[in-house]
């Protein structure tokens, strides 16, 4: 049941090249943008490796709202809602474990990890009552959990499209991923920086693709350590910025990584640093196929809401409320590298969370975004930057400069969609 | 090493966290980094203060190099998390000595920050421990843990020194 009474109208708000700055500020925007997109189609939750084994759980989020990843006895991954059926309260209270049920701290209703009620205390208060049915009386559980690449995503709507037809092109960039693993798979084992922010989430969606922003907002860490990084947002960059459709948008930075024609630049390192790992790949691979994985690198890519690859390390955005966001941030690690995972945390703790040397940065220009956004004038953003140059692709997919905004357009494109422009 | 007494070593490391302290609240970034040791580590742990830093995310999980390259960012006057600079006053108490040995002594205290920054005023509440070692111009650190008591929870940008 909905208490929304009146559906705000984003069609004279959202076109081609340009936004109303509403869409930032506007709290009953944000909270249909709850409904239409967070609580209405595929949303990213956890990994399954960060419930290797039965009964593990750990918790997570959908918007304002905790969700409770379970895998349960019998393997199977299940979504559920942090909320007991009797008075509301909350089940679980920590942020990860073994269970085989939750029991709710106020009146000891008690649930599997599967979600069904399993006991009530002092039943005697029950019987006879044909209300009080246990079979309908379980936790809330999301009708919809899929996973990719052992990425899990769920989804509130009982009906709609697969995991695999909302990722579309964008599948391609966590094969892409994986393959970066000598035995293809990833982990999410390094616990997650929690980073909060004062500013709506569509902000920060949109910076994770945008490559016009890093030869300013990070000229202060480029200049001092020595970083390949900024070339590849420079005017002179081959790389590109794709829209995949359905809100999902990447850096392809392959082209100057095939340029370069060095394995491990990617992660600007060399193959005579991670001895054991090129070895690995080289097994796994063969030589050819190694080289290449080893220069192609990992992806940067915005999977629509909200989980972002970013080459080393992969943030789940979480927004509060139309202006607070959380950037929850891990670093990726490759089953079977640990020498290029120890890099790998080493890396992504220098760079993000609270006090990263690159992403302190960027949410300094997210809160200074949402407190430009408060001003009426000019009423509009202006995202037409490189629109005269943008082309397709071999796929059929928009690309452009590494600097241009097709991102944003097409993440307004696919929002527009959603929210019923 | 041999000590006068408690009370000349508790001084003396107080005056040390002293005038860390107002280094720290005055952006005095050179001076900070002088305290330092050649090997020094600068953690500060995130989700419980006792994690694995080796295996899990830490808010700051800084070698001496990497402490550098900190401090060389923020002097680029383009660090724009700190550009404006937040203004920060600190108050730093419960000193007490903890145990001795080849690494230097071990200094535990309280401290209570206070940012003021464009997003907002901000407290900053934390537990530290150092380690400190004897050197020729007086005590550096080896190594200074900072535990923040809501360090399980989603924390604002940190980009000063603490």
């Amino acid at each position: 049941m909905s208490i929304t009474q009146v559906a705000p109208d984003v069609s004279g708000l959202i076109q081609k090249n340009r936004v109303h700055g509403s869409v930032y500020t506007d709290e009953a925007l944000f909270q249909a943008e709850l409904e239409r997109i967070w609580y209405a189609g595929w949303v990213y939750v956890g990994h399954e490796s960060e419930v290797p084994d039965k009964n593990d759980f750990v918790m997570k989020s959908i918007g304002p709202q905790s969700v409770i990843m379970t895998r349960d006895n019998t393997g199977r991954i299940r979504l559920l809602q942090n909320r007991c059926s009797h008075r509301g309260n909350q089940v679980c209270l920590k942020t990860q474990g073994n269970a085989r049920a939750f029991t709710c701290p106020y009146h000891s209703w008690t649930f599997s990890n599967t979600g069904d009620l399993i006991g009530f205390a002092f039943p005697d208060g029950y019987r006879d009552n044909p209300d009080a049915d246990k079979k309908t009386l379980g936790l809330g559980s999301l009708p919809r959990v899929e996973s990719y690449q052992g990425f899990v995503f769920g989804s509130f709507a009982p009906t709609g499209v697969s995991l695999k037809e909302h990722l579309g092109g964008a599948a391609e960039t966590l094969d892409r991923l994986v393959r970066t693993s000598p035995e293809g798979e990833v982990e999410i084992t390094a616990g997650f920086l929690k980073h909060r922010a004062k500013a709506n989430w569509k902000f920060i969606l949109e910076n994770e693709c945008d490559g016009y922003h890093p030869a300013f907002v990070h000229s202060s860490i480029f200049s001092v350590a020595d970083s390949a990084i900024g070339a590849y947002y420079g005017d002179k960059s081959t790389a590109l910025t794709r829209d995949f459709g359905q809100g999902h948008t990447e850096v392809d930075l392959r082209p100057e990584f095939r340029k370069a024609d060095t394995p491990m630049r990617w992660f600007g390192t060399t193959e005579a640093r991670l001895p054991e790992y090129v070895a690995a790949m080289k097994a796994a691979y063969g030589d050819g196929k190694a080289r290449e994985i080893m220069i192609d690198g990992t992806p940067h890519v915005m999977i629509f809401p909200n989980l972002f690859i970013a080459e080393i390390q992969i943030f789940v955005i979480q927004p509060i409320s139309v202006d607070e966001t959380i950037q929850h941030v891990t670093a990726l690690q490759f089953k079977g590298a640990p020498d290029l995972n120890r890099r790998l945390r080493q890396q992504t703790m220098g760079s993000v969370g609270p006090a990263g040397l690159l992403l302190a940065d960027d949410t300094e220009m997210y809160e200074r975004n949402q407190r430009g956004a408060e001003s009426l004038s000019p009423e509009w953003v202006f995202l037409g930057r490189g629109e005269q140059r943008e082309r397709r692709d071999e796929d059929g997919y928009m690309v452009g400069h590494s600097t241009d905004e097709v991102p944003s357009r097409g993440i307004w494109r696919h929002y527009a969609e959603l929210m019923g422009a | 090493m041999a000590y006068k007494d408690s009370s000349d070593l508790l001084l003396r490391a107080t005056e040390f966290i002293f005038r860390e302290a107002r280094f720290q609240d005055e952006h005095q970034y050179d001076d900070w980094e002088a305290l330092w040791t050649d090997d020094g580590v600068y953690w500060i742990p995130a989700n419980g203060d006792d994690i694995d830093p080796e295996k899990q995310m830490s808010i700051v999980y800084d070698n001496r190099s990497r402490i550098a390259l900190r401090i060389r960012q923020l002097h680029t006057g383009k660090r724009h998390a700190q550009a404006p600079r937040s203004r920060v006053r600190r108050v730093v108490s419960n000193i007490e000595i903890g145990e001795s040995g080849e690494q230097g002594v071990q200094v535990f205290c309280n401290s209570l920050v206070f940012e003021s920054a464009m997003r907002a005023d901000t407290l900053w509440s934390a537990r530290t421990e150092y380690w400190l070692r004897e050197g020729a111009d007086g005590f550096r650190m080896s190594r200074k843990n900072v535990f923040l008591t809501n360090n399980d929870q989603a924390l604002f940008t940190l980009a000063f020194l603490i």
